[in-house]
């Protein structure tokens, strides 16, 4: 389950965020500290998982302290599905 | 006429009890400031600039986050008589070798006396400050000192004139801080008082903006109008806008807003990234002008504005255009407030080949023009040629201007002040045509690229990616790419590098996004890494970026990314 989630939203940062398809994202990759992920692409990544996973993330939470990896942010949807 | 000091103690004198102010920050009430408070807040700040012995007319460069002690600094500043300017803050932690040759850049040619900033950036902006600077203090905001008493009188900022410079706006990046457009008391209240008459400000007005305070929109349409003009103004944070667009609305639909800006790009974001949940039981109908500011203007981003926020009572007479520069001080020109915004649809061919704005036909590709307006009182736009001669109507040249708001000059950079005004004419480097009174802006001179209503130079962002390792030095090219979807240019950087691994090239890459983001604050859509000798070279040697932008598209438009 976790690996799903992870492949689902690496490939989509891969896709619509970096423009680079054939790039595989590690779970423990910094996404927003890095400076990968700017505040613009936040909100997108924010709708896409909501539309795909049904979990709604907070605009409060969309920083480096909530998450800031693939593994960290698979963590989060899976608590919030329970 | 009358200074800013003098005005804002008028408004303490007949007002205090009015709120100036509401603040909008996630997790926290709603806070208002009365001009009392403003007052009281900003003499703390007069009074510790006096105390550590700053004078007035002397720089204080504020390097402080949207919020609170931003606005009483600003005030405090101002009180004192001192210049005031506002430095981009940055939100993740400063890279110190960015960091500090943006503030070189800006230390070195505005020669500031004074810095605020907060006591956990003391020790980074102390680092960062070349050894014998002009700073004589750094003033952190923990370490301030009230004054025994208010004494009206005794604000060194009443002996300010209209000629006195009131405060430096600079734009972001190394080179853009190293060019600070400076203001004085009455070119600022000129424009003040012809721009709130172009807009017809009238008692129910509210502004609402989230806004950043170092921009010239955000700072004259923004801030300094509506305190000055006692129009009450709610201020969100741009930090928690662009997280949850919603916010604007709400905060319209709550506080019965009627005039806010907005760059471009945020017509397509607002429209794009807003779901109905976040819009339920909002009401926009007392919106009467949102002015489409600051990047160029798209029908497209308009009818995607007013598509969404329609169902929630949205007029289409709210959507407005404003043609606007911090050289003077604000607005040039404002449309969609008399009469709605003229829409120019002209031939494409005859203006990319011809620079002629031709009424289309039916049968040829045709471009949809937003007018910016006509020009507001006491501002006189010419469209010249590369001669400087005047052209005619429908014709596109530089767009070229004269007022009674205009900039003193750029702070210490007589060469620049020269070269931007001649014969009392200010040359935007922007391209343009008029219809009549009407302004189109139809594109710039300039190498500068806007992404989300900011300008930033492109070597601004060259620079930092050619220190990482694995980058050929001085082979990176940077420009942006105009994205539709967005409303606004996505930046792109390209560069040249030896390897052909890929896992070496993803490492460059990230390097490069993650030295650009976090040095310049701008997000690059796209690292384009690319063999040697792929990029072309002017024969001075100087980067050609609309060639290497044109062999980019053509490359990333024939191929799979």
């Amino acid at each position: 389950m976790k690996e799903e989630f992870i492949q689902k939203i690496g490939a989509y940062i891969a896709n619509e965020v970096l423009k680079q398809p054939n790039r595989v994202i590690k779970p423990d990759q910094a996404l927003i500290s890095s400076g990968m992920i700017d505040s613009f692409s936040l909100v997108d990544l924010a709708l896409f998982v909501e539309d795909n996973f049904n979990v709604h993330l907070d605009d409060s939470e969309l920083n480096k302290e909530t998450f800031d990896t693939l593994d960290q942010l698979a963590d989060l949807i899976a608590s919030r599905e329970a | 006429m009358s200074t800013f000091s003098e005005l804002l103690i008028n408004s303490y004198r007949e007002v205090p009890d009015r709120v100036s102010i509401t603040v909008l920050l996630s997790g926290q009430e709603d806070r208002p400031i009365t001009y009392r408070q403003l007052v009281e807040g900003a003499a703390v700040w007069a009074n510790t600039f006096d105390r550590q012995g700053i004078r007035p007319g002397e720089v204080v460069v504020l390097i402080l986050q949207h919020g609170f002690d931003l606005i009483f600094a600003y005030w405090g500043a101002i009180l004192h008589g001192a210049i005031p300017s506002i430095m981009p803050f940055l939100t993740e932690k400063l890279q110190p070798d960015r960091y500090r040759a943006d503030l070189t850049a800006l230390v070195g040619i505005t020669r500031p006396e004074c810095i605020v900033t907060y006591p956990e950036f003391e020790e980074e902006v102390r680092t960062a400050l070349p050894q014998q600077s002009s700073v004589r203090k750094l003033i952190v905001s923990n370490a301030l000192s009230a004054p025994e008493t208010l004494d009206l009188q005794a604000f060194k900022g009443l002996q300010r004139t209209e000629q006195d410079i009131v405060l430096l706006q600079h734009s972001s990046g190394t080179t853009g801080l190293q060019k600070g457009v400076a203001l004085a008391h009455g070119a600022v209240l000129n424009q003040l008082n012809s721009y709130s008459q172009a807009l017809q400000i009238n008692e129910q007005d509210v502004i609402v903006s989230w806004l950043p305070l170092y921009h010239d929109m955000g700072l004259i349409a923004g801030f300094l109008m509506p305190i000055l003009k006692r129009i009450p103004l709610v201020l969100l944070s741009p930090f928690e806008w662009v997280r949850a667009p919603a916010r604007l609305m709400h905060a319209v639909s709550k506080y019965k807003g009627t005039l806010s800006w907005l760059p471009n790009f945020a017509y397509n974001f607002c429209a794009l990234k807003t779901r109905d949940r976040d819009l339920e039981g909002i009401d926009l109908s007392t919106w009467r002008a949102i002015s489409n500011c600051s990047e160029p203007m798209r029908y497209e981003s308009h009818r995607a504005f007013y598509d969404r926020f329609a169902p929630y009572g949205l007029k289409e007479s709210t959507l407005c255009t404003c043609y606007a520069m911090a050289e003077n001080v604000f607005a040039v020109t404002q449309g969609g407030i008399e009469n709605p915004v003229l829409i120019d649809e002209i031939d494409r061919e005859a203006m990319q080949a011809r620079k002629l704005a031709e009424p289309a036909s039916t049968q040829k590709p045709s471009v949809k023009m937003v007018s910016a307006g006509k020009p507001i009182r006491n501002v006189e736009v010419k469209v010249v040629d590369e001669k400087g001669h005047d052209l005619p109507d429908r014709h596109i040249g530089e767009l070229v201007l004269r007022s009674d708001s205009m900039l003193t000059g750029y702070y210490h950079r007589q060469d620049a002040t020269e070269k931007a005004i001649r014969n009392g004419w200010y040359f935007t480097g922007d391209y343009g045509y008029k219809v009549g009174k009407d302004v189109f802006v139809a594109g710039r001179k300039k190498e500068m690229i806007i992404v989300g209503g900011k300008n930033v130079y492109p070597m601004d962002l060259e620079e930092p990616a050619m220190e990482v390792h694995g980058v050929h030095p001085g082979r990176v090219v940077a420009f942006g790419v105009f994205n539709e979807a967005a409303g606004t240019e996505d930046v792109v950087i390209v560069a040249e590098v030896d390897t052909d691994i890929q896992e070496e090239r993803d490492v460059i890459g990230d390097t490069i996004r993650q030295t650009v983001t976090r040095g310049s604050a701008v997000a690059l859509r796209h690292v384009y890494l690319v063999d040697a000798k792929w990029l072309i070279k002017t024969s001075s040697g100087k980067n050609a970026r609309t060639a290497n932008k044109e062999k980019y598209l053509q490359e990333t438009s024939s191929s799979e990314l």
